[in-house]
Parts: structure tokens; C-alpha cells; sequence
């Protein structure tokens, strides 16, 4: 089967073929293609970017992100948690808006700064 | 009569290409001015909250806002002068370079800048632009400005919406949409193949279980006050709608992700010749237009697919504009057959060093495995091979001009031809 690499902007496609319990891959470019694959066909994972309601004056939706990969699965579970909260401002791009969400072990992180 | 203020550089557009240039001709010395008609820098990176910016740069996965904020954290502690809300209502050529007119909260000025950049990025076609037919109801969008509602306003701009065009925009704004609870019906595109990075097309769309319909495009909008319905129809290769083949869908948003065209009104008042190609202003290897003292980068110059490149085209005119002293060029026309969509740049100045000329290029079709030939006086200077190559996926080539003699009347060649496996 074929498996469309998605961390970096060459989208390798990597052709997979199981040998007994080994993988056999070709067309990744890098090593992060083979981790990728190796965790698609365990454990698919993506990073998360979205909004969350803030309190400042000038706007209304701050940009936040996962700091790391939380389940595929998850993904909806999640956004329904980020739609409930609210950050308080002032806010440094990087710090921690909502941490350990859902138990994933990754925090929430503001994306940009915002003073008011 | 106030003294008209004089600046080195003055730089049009607070986006990433404007950010980096007005670093770097700072860096360089010069004074800089920077200009933004907004109210906060970053241009459309505050609104591109997904991540995937400043692999090449920075090695790490950032979301727009966060790329954006490493250049504004510098540029406030740098020595730039920052105009937000500020407008240039007109450009013309004088003795000293170029005088400007700014419109902002303090009235109307005059400034006169010895070097001019060119940042502003570039504009997406619209509906008017694809000829739809039908009515004009509210909730036909562009992608960008779905996107803007979305995660600048906080607003929800559908509840159920088709996307006309697979452009990576669209692509992301599907995702986007789905996440936040609508129902993207599906992504309609006219050509054969899809436009949009193929990464994008397994992130936003397969993981979502969203459909991507190749040859299929929409003809007709329905709605009185906002959009009720829409018709789509089949295409033939010559893009025309094949009859029989129509059916209407139930939506009440319409998002159109067709292509984005670099902004160049200002260019255009100042006679910068333009690029049939690439819709943006011809340049040199430094980022100068056919106008001496002009320069240009990032998506004003050619629409790039990775910030990390705007950036850098940025640094390259920022230092460039900072560096320039009215001298005079001697340029040499760079010539890509009909395999590309476009080169940059479209000139080499040979006053100037060309030991390691920074090229990009989109082939004008898929292409297995191929090979680039780059030839001075038919004589092969560069060659690489390519595993494939997709007019979407913009490559980038450096090259060493100075193993071969080359004069203003040499032919430079650029030729993509496939080779057999």
C-alpha cells in the first residue's frame, strides 16, 4: 500500500509492504517518513490548530496549537474543550493555555502575543 | 511647507516579505520606513493559523501567527520607523528616488525614500474573476476570507458549504470548517489533477472523509438573500461544461480557493514592467525591477507555497535595497522554455555577483522523472534530475554563472525533459 507522508511540505509517498512483522519502505526521502508511517499504521497522531475565545480588546479569537501530537481520534474531543474555555490576556505566543488536554499529555499553547 | 522626511528604504507591505526586508535593510544601515495598512503586522499570516510554516528556516513546525512573531519581536526592538494604518495613495519617480503619498490617522504626507520595496503580497481571484452565473446572494466567499471570519473574527462564516478550487487554501479551510463543526460537502475542481500540495490533500480532506471531485466545476449559483443552492457540472479537457452532466447541491456558502494573483497596483503606477508568467514584476537576481531603485519580493514578486521562501526573497530585497547606489545595470535576459510555468528571477545584472543565483521554478505540467538543463550559449552550466515534478510544488535552484564567459548578449536556457526510468 501507499502511505502519503504529511511532515514536511515534499508529501513523499511511501510505498509500505509487510514482510513477516518487519516494514518494508520506499520512496521517503528522510527518516521521518519511515517514524511516520511506523506510527500511521500503530498510532495515527496529528498536531491540532484552532482559536480559542479570549478576553482582549482587539481580539476576540486567539490562535492556539498542541504542542506535540494527540491522537487522531481525539481530535473532535478536543476542539469540544478548547470551544468551552477562554484565554485571559496578556498572552506571550508559547505559553500554556490549557494544559495536559484530555489527559494526551500535550498542552495547549498560545500562537502569537497579544498585550490588550 | 513641511521638509519632506527622507528615508533610505522604504518598504510597502508589513507582512512576511515586508518584515524581513525592512530587518534587513536595518541590519544593513540603512533607514528604514515600513508601512502597513493594517492594524497589527504580520499581513495574512495572523490569519493562517495552521501550522506547517518555518520548516526550512527554523526546523520546527510553527503556526503562521507564531512565524510572523519571531520577525515582529525583532523588528520592535530594531530601529524601524512602523506606520501602521497607513496607506500609499500614490507613487512617482523624483530626483532623489521616489515620493510617496501616505494617508493615516495624522492626515495626508509626503515622504521621499531612496529605495523602494515592494511587499504586498497577493490577491485572491474571485467569483467575478470565473464567471458564475446566476444571482448574487450573500455567503460566496473567497477561502481567504472565510478564513478571516473564521480565526481572526471569531465567527462561523457556514454551517454547510461547498469549496470551488483545491488550492491549498481551500484545502485548509476545509479542515478548518470541519473542526469547527460544518460539513464541507465536498472540494469541486475544474482541471483533471488537483492544485494544492499533496500533503494538504491526505491532511485536510482524507483525514475528514471530505470528497475531492476532479473535472467538475460550478456553473450556476442559486439564492435570493444568501446562497440556497448550487450546480455543478462536468468538464471536458478544454474546461468546458460537458451538457446532461449538471446537478444542484443544497449549501448555503460557497468557498472559492482559484488561484491567488500578486497585488501590483502600485507597480503598475510606476511602469514596472510585469511578467505575463508569473503576474508579478520582472526582477534580477537582487530582487530589482526593470525600475532602478525598485525592488520586490515575496508573493508580490511570484506566489510562493512556503513562508520560509517569502522570507527570504524579503532579506534578499531588504539588502538590496539598502546597498543601492544608482548604478548602472548590465542585464542579460534569462530564458525557460514552454516546460515551465514560470523562472524567477528574469534577468541576471551582471555588474553584480552571480556565483550563487537563487532560482525558482513550477513545471506547466506533472512530470515524472525529469531532468533541468541550464545552458549558456548552448554550453550546460547546471543540470539536476527530479524524482517528479508538480506545477503546485515550486522548486528551488541555486547556480554558479561564472564557470562559463557570459556577456549581455549571451542566451541563457532554462529546459525541463523527462527521462526514462
Amino acid at each position: 500500500m501507499n502511505i502519503v507522508c504529511i511532515v514536511c511540505p515534499n508529501g513523499c509517498c511511501i510505498e509500505v509492504n509487510r514482510n513477516g512483522d518487519q516494514l518494508e519502505m520506499s520512496g521517503n526521502l528522510c527518516e521521518r517518513g519511515r517514524k511516520f508511517v511506523e506510527a500511521e499504521l500503530t498510532n495515527p497522531t496529528r498536531s491540532l490548530t484552532t482559536t480559542m475565545r479570549s478576553n482582549s480588546e482587539i481580539m476576540p479569537v486567539i490562535p492556539v496549537r498542541t504542542d506535540g501530537e494527540i491522537p487522531k481520534d481525539m481530535m473532535f474531543d478536543v476542539m469540544a474543550v478548547i470551544n468551552q474555555g477562554c484565554v485571559k490576556v496578556p498572552v506571550k505566543c508559547g505559553d500554556i493555555v490549557v494544559k495536559d488536554i484530555l489527559g494526551t499529555g500535550c498542552n495547549m499553547i498560545a500562537t502569537c502575543s497579544v498585550n490588550i | 511647507m513641511n521638509k519632506e522626511k527622507l528615508y533610505d528604504v522604504v518598504v510597502i507591505g508589513g507582512g512576511p516579505a515586508g518584515l524581513a526586508a525592512a530587518l534587513s535593510a536595518d541590519e544593513k544601515g540603512a533607514s528604514v520606513l515600513l508601512i502597513e495598512r493594517e492594524a497589527r503586522l504580520g499581513g495574512i499570516l495572523k490569519q493562517c493559523i495552521h501550522d506547517g510554516f518555518g520548516l526550512v528556516r527554523f526546523g520546527k513546525k510553527m503556526a503562521g501567527p507564531e512565524y510572523a512573531q519571531t520577525f515582529i519581536d525583532k523588528i520592535e526592538k530594531s530601529k524601524v520607523h512602523i506606520s501602521l494604518l497607513t496607506f500609499a495613495t500614490s507613487i512617482e519617480k523624483c530626483d532623489d528616488g521616489v515620493r510617496l503619498t501616505l494617508v493615516n490617522c495624522d492626515g495626508v504626507e509626503t515622504i521621499i525614500a531612496k529605495s523602494l520595496v515592494l511587499s504586498t503580497g497577493c490577491r485572491e481571484r474571485t467569483a467575478r474573476q470565473i464567471a458564475i452565473h446566476g444571482t448574487r446572494p450573500a455567503g460566496v466567499y473567497t477561502a481567504g476570507s472565510a478564513q478571516y471570519y473564521t480565526n481572526v473574527l471569531g465567527y462561523m462564516p457556514t454551517k454547510k458549504c461547498v469549496i470551488l478550487g483545491s488550492g491549498d487554501i481551500g484545502l485548509i479551510m476545509a479542515r478548518r470548517l470541519t473542526l469547527e463543526g460544518a460539513t464541507v460537502i465536498g472540494v469541486y475542481e475544474a482541471k483533471p489533477t488537483p492544485s494544492g500540495l499533496t500533503r494538504n490533500i491526505h491532511q485536510c480532506l482524507h483525514d475528514f472523509n471530505i470528497p475531492l471531485y476532479t473535472s467538475q466545476t460550478v456553473t450556476r449559483v442559486f439564492g435570493k438573500e444568501r446562497l440556497e443552492a448550487v450546480e455543478v457540472t462536468m468538464v471536458d479537457e478544454n474546461m468546458c461544461p460537458i451538457k446532461g452532466t449538471s446537478k444542484i447541491i443544497e449549501c448555503d456558502s460557497l468557498i472559492l480557493s482559484v488561484g491567488l494573483i500578486p497585488e501590483n497596483e502600485l507597480a503598475e503606477s510606476l511602469n514596472v514592467a510585469c511578467d505575463n508568467r508569473t503576474k508579478g514584476p520582472v526582477c534580477d537576481q537582487n530582487y530589482m525591477t526593470m525600475q532602478d531603485g525598485i525592488f520586490v519580493c515575496g508573493n508580490a514578486l511570484h506566489v510562493n507555497d512556503l513562508v520560509d521562501y517569502v522570507s527570504e526573497s524579503g532579506e534578499g530585497a531588504g539588502k538590496s535595497a539598502a546597498q543601492y547606489q544608482n548604478e548602472k545595470r548590465r542585464l542579460v535576459e534569462i530564458n525557460p522554455d514552454n516546460s515551465f510555468l514560470y523562472v524567477v528571477p528574469q534577468r541576471l545584472n551582471l555588474e553584480k555577483p552571480i556565483d550563487s543565483v537563487v532560482m525558482f521554478f513550477r513545471s506547466n505540467i506533472e512530470r515524472g522523472k525529469t531532468k533541468l538543463s541550464v545552458t549558456v550559449d548552448d554550453k550546460e552550466v547546471y543540470t539536476k534530475i527530479y524524482r517528479a515534478l508538480r506545477p503546485p510544488e515550486m522548486e528551488r535552484i541555486s547556480i554558479d554563472f561564472t564557470k562559463l564567459p557570459i556577456d549581455e548578449k549571451s542566451v541563457i536556457k532554462l529546459s525541463l525533459k523527462e527521462v526514462s526510468k
